[in-house]
């Protein structure tokens, strides 16, 4: 009874070990053949067939997008094994300077000196755009107020504390007949680091008119105040509170039954949207002084174009203009490019609700990738 | 009287250096040491990768700081005060737990609970962290109101009560639930080791049984009750995820209201909170409140192990 017992413990080890190593085999094998073999990749990568391994991280902004973009990549590239880690921007950077990740998702563009490092690590000039456009939106819990508009100096004075209740002047004058109560306004802020929040202050520092003084900030500038974590402890914060008001990722925020404000842009008043997002980027500066291959943009939350919806966050993608090793090269142009494709941008923008970017902004990310060896 | 037959010692002397006993002590032994061992590299992990952070720019400490020692006090002023009012809450519900299991409930009672208050230790803190922000603090909102409208003159009960409820109130009464479990498994096992026969003499002497318990088992499980609290103390001090998750706090601030929307930050939700963003020259500054609160609960073992000491001398 004994023997027939460990026998049943030891043939299903043996067999799982030897399963095991055949896998680990066929993988390496894999591996040989893709360094070499793997054939130059044009646009769109839905023909060519990459393979081999790829290690990246950053934002967690992205983290979705990815996954998508990831399994969208994957279905025509089956031999690619392309990871990515969601250990915040900062370290994203760090880690793709450091050597350890051959490309970075960030949340903001990297600094003068940042290209400089990345340039050492790389032996080239390292490639940066944006790829993920995602809009922010101001929400609000307040009971019998279904629409709400807030212009950047409101929404930085009820977010500094200066204003206090639903019912004050500068709120009621660019609400004319909505009936706000006299309660306290509850606004509630990210706990956590994140890029949304860089975007908010950004906004209303930009767009305030002084009324925010606080310069642009991945953690929340002020003291004191309710926060929450995460773009769900946001959202969720705002519908169990009353008279809450907080800022929140679009993607979170849709079906989720809180109001969202509309941004006054000009003279009209904009609902978020991705086109608006989209339309936003495409009104703002692209940063000079920078090498060939990286598309920083100055974002424009000034404009005052009503197309356009000013507080989004332009998520980046970071990686070499050449790589030591061609596969590794051709891998990540077969992906970035992939990324940048309408059916990338579609993909991302139906699942992790971001907005497609603009077709003009895309080109000129193709020209970039196209010389990535 | 003489025969050999009757001289076993000599072969067990030599057996105790048999193989088998050899090669388990040398095991024991390589447990033991790979726990210092452990605590060491963290330590030296902690110092190392912290040091900067002991004096970075002011800037980076925030709004609410401008050197590292009033921003690490802060964090750990909201650490103690959240496990402070979590072991209130926990330690009278885990004596009267473990008391009821081992002396009090029949046996039929007495294991499925035990066996479910095991469980309870099982369950993930992301789980409680969900459980606490999304149903119990939505719902200790009317308990939050009444006891600010009636306790409000007490400072601790003051201020305006936060509508979402996710004030360090209910982030304590979860880190209790948390703990429950800890503290009950071990006060539950001690006191079970009470000599039968001291529990009979108390009662043959005419005790009751609540007087049994207070004159028989406790006196005799004072060391290890200490150390449930401890083992609970600890998990309070460094629970992360469910505290970061249902805490309303950014900046770490001190104040002693309990169920306002601004509360303190504690050490473990702070470094979780902060540690994966944009900016990288924060994580040193995190990881010497890390060192900060791993030397912090050293010592508060340390003193409460002394206490135990101490008292177990006048005892005896």
């Amino acid at each position: 009874m004994n023997t027939t017992s460990l026998r049943r413990a030891i043939v299903p080890g043996v067999a799982a070990i030897a399963l095991a190593a055949s896998l680990a085999a066929c993988g390496s094998s894999d591996d040989d053949t893709a360094s070499g073999g793997s054939t130059s990749a044009s646009s769109g990568g839905s023909s060519s067939n990459l393979s081999g391994s790829l290690a990246g991280g950053g934002s967690s902004a992205q983290e979705k997008a990815q996954e998508i973009w990831r399994a969208g990549f994957g279905a025509n590239n089956s031999g690619a094994k392309i990871t990515y880690e969601s250990v915040g921007s900062g370290t994203g950077r760090d880690n793709f300077i450091s050597g350890s990740y051959k490309y970075a998702g960030s949340d903001s563009a990297m600094e003068a000196d940042e290209i400089a490092s990345a340039k050492k690590t790389c032996g080239s000039d390292p490639v940066e755009f944006p790829v993920f456009i995602s809009p922010i939106d101001v929400i609000y819990n307040l009971k019998g107020v279904d629409s709400l508009k807030l212009d950047a100096a409101t929404t930085a004075k009820i977010f500094n504390g200066s204003i206090t209740t639903w019912n004050d002047p500068a709120i009621t004058k660019l609400n004319p007949g909505v009936k706000l109560p006299s309660s306290k306004i509850q606004p509630v802020h990210r706990s956590d680091s994140s890029g949304t929040t860089d975007n908010f202050t950004d906004y209303l520092h930009q767009a305030s008119s002084g009324a925010w003084k606080d310069e642009h900030n991945s953690d929340w500038p002020l003291q004191g105040g309710a926060a929450a974590k995460g773009t769900d402890g946001i959202v969720s914060s705002v519908k169990a509170g009353a008279g809450t008001i907080s800022y929140a990722d679009d993607s979170g925020v849709q079906g989720q039954g809180v109001g969202i404000a509309d941004i006054k842009v000009g003279d009209k008043f904009v609902t978020p949207s991705a086109d608006g997002a989209a339309a936003g980027l495409a009104a703002s500066k692209v940063a000079s002084g920078t090498p060939a291959t990286v598309l920083q943009y100055e974002i424009n939350r000034t404009t005052t174009d009503p197309s356009t919806y000013p507080i989004f966050m332009a998520s980046y993608e970071i990686a070499c203009s050449s790589y030591s090793d061609s596969g590794t090269g051709a891998l990540v142009k077969g992906f970035l490019s992939y990324i940048i494709s309408e059916e990338g941008q579609a993909a991302a923008a139906k699942n992790a609700f971001s907005a497609p970017l603009p077709s003009d902004i895309a080109a000129k990310e193709q020209a970039i990738v196209d010389k990535i060896s | 009287m003489t025969t050999p037959t009757l001289d076993p010692p000599a072969p067990a002397g030599a057996r105790r250096f048999g193989l088998g006993d050899r090669v388990f002590s040398s095991l024991a032994q390589l447990a033991g040491l790979t726990i210092l061992i452990a605590l060491a590299a963290v330590f030296v992990f902690l110092a190392i990768r912290g040091i900067p952070g002991f004096s970075a720019d002011k800037s980076i400490y925030g709004p609410g700081s401008t050197n590292f020692w009033a921003y690490a006090g802060k964090a750990l002023f909201g650490t103690c005060l959240s496990a402070v009012i979590a072991m209130i809450i926990a330690v009278p519900f885990s004596l009267g737990l473990a008391l009821f299991i081992s002396h009090y409930a029949p046996r039929r009672l007495a294991v499925p609970v035990a066996y479910v208050i095991d469980l309870l230790a099982a369950v993930p803190s992301v789980v409680f962290g969900l459980w606490g922000a999304r149903t119990l603090a939505p719902a200790l909102v009317p308990t939050q109101d009444w006891l600010n409208a009636h306790l409000g003159w007490i400072p601790l009960f003051g201020g305006t009560p936060y509508s979402a409820g996710r004030t360090i109130f209910v982030a304590a009464v979860v880190l209790a639930i948390m703990i429950i479990p800890i503290t009950t498994a071990i006060c539950r096992e001690v006191f079970a080791q009470t000599p039968r026969l001291q529990e009979e003499a108390a009662l043959a002497l005419g005790a009751t049984r609540w007087e049994m318990v207070r004159y028989a088992v406790f006196p005799h499980s004072r060391s290890g009750v200490v150390a449930g609290i401890m083992l609970g103390l600890g998990r309070a001090m460094g629970e992360t995820m469910a505290v970061a998750m249902i805490l309303s706090a950014g900046d770490p601030i001190v104040t002693f209201h309990l169920l306002t929307s601004e509360n303190p930050q504690t050490i473990a939700s702070n470094i979780a909170q902060k540690f994966y963003g944009d900016n990288i020259d924060i994580q040193s500054v995190l990881l010497a409140t890390g060192l900060v609160l791993f030397v912090f609960t050293f010592l508060v073992n340390f003193a409460a192990r002394g206490l135990v000491a101490r008292s177990e001398r006048r005892l005896s």
